[in-house]
Order: C-alpha cells, then structure tokens, then sequence
C-alpha cells in the first residue's frame, strides 16, 4: 500500500533528536503565575476572582463569556497579586491574572468517575466544556464543540493527530511513550460520542516505537486503528491530516465534520481523558524545551502559567547565546523578544536557536523558480499570491485562491530567493479577514501543523 | 534578559538552496556541452564563450554601477546567459558578435524590464534571434576548419543521409553547444537529480514534437529520421536548457505541459514548413510571449475545493 500523506510539503532538518529520548520531566513553578484571559480562539474568559483572593490548585479563575469561549484554571495555590494586562507569546498585551504561588499546592477536590459508561453524551461533552480544554496543538479552538457537530451520526472518523510532524517537537512522542493508555482511552470516550465513527491513530513514520506500541495497545478494539503516514511538513495540518488518512478532502471554508471527520491531538485527547475521567480541569501541557542553544533539551509537564525563565533554567539554562527564540515549533511558532511571557494551553514548545535564518538570508529578486508551487500542500500558486498581497490588488488575490493559504510556511522555507512568502501572504488574508467582519474560520486549519 | 532576540514572522528556518546555488548548479550543467564544444570547434570556440560570458557579466555589473543599483552578478544568472547565448552561437562568429549579443541579452532583454525575474523572454534567445536577423550570414556560417558540409539538420532538409551516432556524440557541424545530445543530456541528468528542473517540460516537448514530425514531417515515424530530428539542431539544448528557464516558463504544473506541447508543435511546424531547418530559438521565445496566457487557463484547483475525493 502506497504511504499515507498528500500532495507537497517539505522535509526540513527536524532536530527531533535532541530531546526525543529524554523522559518526561515535572516542573514546578517557583515565580508568579500568569493566565491570560485570552489562551484560546474566541471571546476572552471573564475573571470570577479579584485581586487579593486566595484561589487553590483547580479552582476556576476565569469563565466561558459566551458560546466560543473556554474557562480557566488556576495551577497552584496561592493569592490574586493583580488582574492587569501582560505580554503574551505574539508579542500582545493581554489581560491577565497574576497569581502569586504560596508552594502549597493545595487542591479542589475534583469528581472522577469510574467508567465513561456511567455518563450521557451530554455530561462527557459538558465535563469537556466545563474543564476549559481547548485544542492545544497550537490553535486553541475551544474542543467541546468540535465534540459537538450538527449531526453527530454522521462522523466516520475520528482522528487522533499523533503527527508531529513540526521540527523540534517531541511533546507527543514521549506522552505516546510513557503515557499512551490515556491517549487510547481519551479516544475511546471521544469514539462514545458518535456512533458510527471509527478512531484512528495517525502516526508519522519517522515514529515506528509509538506506532509499534500504539498497535500492540489496540489489538483487541474493534474501533481504533493505527496508521502510519509519511513522515513529511505539514503532515500534521487538519485539512492534510484528513486527506492523508481517509482520502477526504475539504477546502478552507469547510469543517472536519463536513467530511465526517472530527480530529484532535494527543494533548488535547488526554486533556479530554482527565476532564471526563478524573474530573481535572486543563491545568498542564507538555512543553518542549530545545534548541542548539539549550544546555539540556528536554521534554517537561508544565504548569499553565509558568514563566518561561523557568523552563530554560529547568533545562539548564543556556550554553550558547541565543540569537533567536521561538514559541512553538520553527515552522509555525512565534519568534519573541524575550522569555518574560507565560506558558499557555497553546505552548507546545520553547526552542532557542544560535542562529536565525530569517535575518542572515536577505531576499532578493524572485525568479520564478516554482519550489512554493510544488511544495503547496494547499495548491496554491504563493509567488503569485504573494505579488498580489505586495500591490494589494484584492481582486487578484481572492480569484487566485489567496484565502485557501493555511498559512504553514513551506513556501518561505524553499524559496531560493529567500522571500518571506508566508508572511506576505499571511498579512494580506488577515486584512481580508478584517475586511469581511469575520474572525478567522473557526478552525485550525495549518495553525493545528503542530501536533 | 537584557538584549532582545530577533522576531519575525513564522517559518523560522529556510532551506540551504539558494538563487546562486541554482544558477552555479546550471552553469555546471552547461559545462559538459561547453566543454564538446570546444573539443569539437577547437580554441575559437573557447574565445567566443570567454568573451560572451564577459560581456553579459560586465554588462550587467556596469548597468547596475551606472543607476546605483544593487551590484546582482553574484547570483551566476548573467554567466548562465552568457554562456548559454554563447552555446547557441557558430564556433566561426567573430567575438564582437559574443559582445552585441551579451550587451542585447543582458540590457535590453534583462536589465530594462527590471532585471532578473523580469524578463519575457529568454535573455540569450532574444539575444541569438536578434544576432540572427541582425548578421544572418555570420550567424549561419558553420563552415570551420573541422567541417564544411551543411549541419545535419539541413542536410535533411534537401535528402541528404545523416550519420546517427555523430550525432549523439556530436561530431558534426553546428553552433558550439548544440551539436553533442550526449554531453546536453549528461548536464541535465545533473540538473533533474539536484531538483533543479523536472522533465514536465522537456517530456512534453520532446514527445509533442516527435509526434508532429511523425504526423507531417513526410517520413513517418522513420526511427533514424525521427532520431536525427530529435539529436540534430538546438531541440536537446533548447528543451533542456532554455525552455526551462524559470523566468520565462508558466509556473503551473498543467501550463507547463501546455507549454511544452505548445513548443513542440511550433518546432515542428518552423523545421518542416519554414525556410529554414531550425526553429527551437524562435519556438521557445513565442512560447515565452504566451506564458501569462497560458497560467491564467491553467490555475489550478486548490487542495479541497469542490471537495474532491481522491480516488
């Protein structure tokens, strides 16, 4: 059988090694922690605390304000130092809660069940809600109402994003790893939601261990699958992720569920799992901490709100100077100033480089080689499309497909010429976004590349 | 944390291959045929393409000098125009013909459209076809100390029989570069294995073409006529060299086996009904003309519209 994947995309170097056979690592926070309102696509979460009180490890913090919106959690225990707006990953300042850690780490008591059995559709979606999961592949789509489609008979699939398929991130391959019994059951509780679906477990190659594993696990569920898929950029992405598994493909205007399919990736699967079967809120994430500029590359379970100095002490702090760091993996990630920002339910990593790319290459005159063409896994034509954002000709850029764009970043990683293709592009669909009213589809579209 | 880090905009890493690692990779390419060239035709052949590289090189660096712009010979392009204009040039042409056609090349097909990635057309084709009409009789003469007879291609064209394998080796008459199908087709096996070009246009062109001479060139699908139409003339040069010039080829994958039948049957159509026994330079640079045509029927359908599933 030919290799499961799709047309383009790319293979860069995938630094993966540094920090893959390292376990998992616990970390907890010394400093202040910090919780944006704004962690998640949607309307930002309104405090229930204010400053002064004393909130416990559980204890919600924040709520849901309104239907696309997701509560949050405090992580510790401790006291409200401030409600006031902090610097977040993009480099925005968003209003936050600032709690100071008393290093008690006392606790809620939270409501486990013995069995999903025991709970309706209605109850697992509602523990999903009320827990705060959120897609945490990268971009935060609020996950109990990708649980809750239109017409849930008619999901076929239900996918579990094990792709990694972002350089540098190995969050998910080490929770395959060490903790792959809670990613199965989190797709068994999805599996309960809708009736006709089966589960997939979609593994890149270049992972053979987890996918050795993940089959031995499932040899006995009627339901679950396991499928390998070429390892390649953007593997990943949802509408590619989709096609690669079930032949299915949808457009940017289209949700999974218009194809049948509902997908979700592995921290957020076992996010469900602790939400349904434990009762826990989203509380941590698995972070990894790389780079050649890193003295100890390493995977760590973080606490949401965590100082990113932290993390870099926690992996020994740096041997070289770093010259560039990025939230998130290189290809999707958000280049920061400095590491005085907050993990998030969205941080799936933190890699300090020694040096930058972008910076070193300076762009010169495209020739019209075709790579971004060839490379497209959107098939698009991001030479053109870019020409058309730099002359603002909308007409142009709409009649050639600008906005199918997902935005993953191959185009400017092969352009010979060193455009910033993406980045042209990217600038121009988000005008156009603004343009119609709209906030961005609600979706994940290539932001979810990471997982 | 004091100093801040750099901040841009996502990917944070580029790939290694750049505008001049392509063009250094084409020059290579081109060594092979070059180097036939000049073991065929002997040192003229060696002084044409010195002094036609130097020109579109020197052109080029003046040109940007004199308007305070951004010095670009470092990106190889002018040496791969040089040298492919001097490639499609007879070993017997003077050298100032190697410096009016590198002048024309670089400035006006080049540099006044906006220079690279600009132009419309192939610059060292322009540049030949322009030679071509300008000096008609210079640009024709094949008659060098090695050989006297016509090319092979006109020796098809009035009856006469053509010996094959010199002709793949390339041991006859010709301009410098086009004569050895063996050492054009050496470089561009060098080009497809690094990913620099693929075979969408060359394929289709090669096959379109053998299929027109077939149809109409009078003596069917004759193999050693069909064999010395395919090793004589500019056809391997051109299809290999000169039609995939990225500049001037449509960027769609569907335009560019368009592109390439269109090239075919155009080539098809000057050797066997036009006067003359060549056409791939006028060929390619029609061709070129209909490039923004030929990528707006050609845009493809984008990953998931109209839902498709796939098979």
């Amino acid at each position: 059988m030919a290799k499961l994947t799709f047309v383009g995309g790319i293979h860069p170097y995938d630094g993966k090694e540094l920090s893959k056979d390292k376990p998992i690592k616990e970390v907890l926070p010394k400093g202040d922690l910090v919780y944006p309102l704004s962690q998640h696509i949607g309307a930002p979460a309104t405090p229930v605390v204010a400053k002064g009180d004393r909130v416990l490890t559980g204890q919600k913090i924040a709520e849901a304000s309104g239907f696309v919106s997701a509560p949050i959690y405090a992580t510790v225990s401790g006291t409200v130092k401030a409600i006031e707006p902090r610097r977040v990953v993009t480099g925005d300042n968003v209003m936050s809660i600032v709690i100071e850690n008393d290093g008690e780490y006392e606790e809620v008591e939270y409501s486990p069940v013995e069995s999903a059995e025991q709970l309706s559709k209605e109850e697992i979606i509602g523990r999903v809600k009320e827990a705060g999961v959120v897609g945490m592949g990268g971009a935060g789509f609020p996950t109990f109402i990708k649980l809750s489609p239109k017409e849930p008979e008619k999901i076929d699939y239900v996918i579990a994003n094990c792709a990694e398929c972002e350089p540098y991130l190995t969050s998910d391959y080490r929770r395959m790893l060490e903790e792959p019994e809670k990613l199965i059951e989190g797709l068994k509780i999805m599996l309960r939601l809708f009736d006709n679906a089966r589960g997939i477990l979609a593994v890149e190659d270049n992972k053979p261990d987890c996918i050795e594993l993940l089959k031995t696990l499932t040899k006995d569920e009627t339901r679950i699958s396991v499928k390998a898929l070429k390892t390649k950029y953007p593997q990943g992405a949802e509408r590619q992720l989709i096609y690669a598994t079930t032949g299915r493909s949808i457009n940017s205007k289209m949700l999974p569920a218009d194809a049948g399919c509902v997908v979700n990736n592995v921290d957020t699967i076992v996010a469900i799992y602790h939400a349904v079967m434990l009762g826990k809120p989203l509380m941590n994430r698995i972070v990894t901490v790389t780079g050649d500029a890193i003295a100890d590359p390493r995977n760590f379970i973080v606490r949401i709100g965590t100082n990113y100095h932290e993390l870099v002490e926690e992996a020994g702090g740096f041997k070289e100077k770093p010259v560039k760091i990025v939230s998130g993996g290189p290809m999707m990630g958000f280049g920061i100033f400095d590491l005085d920002v907050p993990t998030t339910k969205t941080a799936s990593a933190l890699l300090c480089l020694t040096q930058d790319d972008v910076s070193k290459m300076e762009p010169s005159a495209c020739i019209n080689c075709g790579k971004c063409v060839e490379v497209c896994p959107g098939r698009v034509l991001p030479r053109k499309l870019a020409d058309f954002a730099e002359h603002y000709d909308e007409e142009a850029f709409l009649s050639y497909n600008g906005m199918e764009c997902c935005e993953c970043g191959c185009c400017s990683f092969v352009c010979p010429a060193k455009r910033p293709l993406t980045q042209t592009i990217k600038s121009m669909r988000k005008m156009q976004l603004a343009k119609r009213g709209k906030k961005p589809a609600p979706k994940d579209d290539g932001k979810k590349a990471k997982a | 944390m004091s100093d801040l880090m750099k901040v841009s905009s996502n990917p944070h890493v580029r790939s290694k291959v750049t505008t001049s690692s392509i063009m250094l990779a084409v020059v290579i390419a081109l060594l092979p045929a070059a180097g036939f060239g000049i073991y065929n035709f002997g040192i003229d052949a060696l002084i044409l393409i010195a002094v036609t590289v130097a020109s579109t090189v020197l052109t080029e660096l003046a040109y940007e000098k004199l308007m305070n712009k951004k010095v670009t010979i470092g990106d190889y392009s002018a040496v791969v125009t040089g040298l492919l204009l001097a490639l499609n040039l007879p070993s017997t042409a003077p050298w100032w013909i190697g410096v009016i056609g590198g002048v024309f090349a670089i400035l006006v097909v080049k540099m006044l459209f906006g220079g690279l990635g600009q132009n419309f057309m192939n610059p060292a084709l322009a540049a030949r076809c322009f030679l071509l009409i300008s000096f008609t009789s210079i640009m024709t003469n094949f008659e060098c100390d090695t050989y006297t007879g016509a090319t092979p291609l006109a020796a098809i064209k009035s009856g006469e029989s053509v010996d094959i394998l010199s002709m793949v080796i390339g041991k006859t008459s010709g301009t410098i570069g086009e004569t050895s199908m063996i050492a054009i087709v050496l470089g561009a096996c060098f080009l497809i294995l690094l990913g620099v070009i693929d075979l969408r246009i060359p394929g289709s062109y090669i096959v379109s073409f053998v299929l027109f001479v077939g149809l109409f060139g009078g003596h069917g699908f004759d193999p050693a006529y069909i064999s010395a139409q395919i090793a004589g003339g500019g056809l391997m040069l051109g299809a290999f060299f000169m039609a995939t010039d990225y500049v001037t080829r449509p960027i769609t994958k569907n335009g560019q086996y368009l592109f390439g039948i269109l090239l075919g049957v155009l080539t098809g159509i000057f050797r066997i009904f036009g006067p003359s026994s060549e056409g791939v330079s006028y060929a390619i640079i029609i061709g070129n003309l209909l490039v923004p045509l030929i990528e707006k029927i050609t845009l493809p359908k984008a990953f998931g519209m109209k839902g498709g599933r796939r098979a």
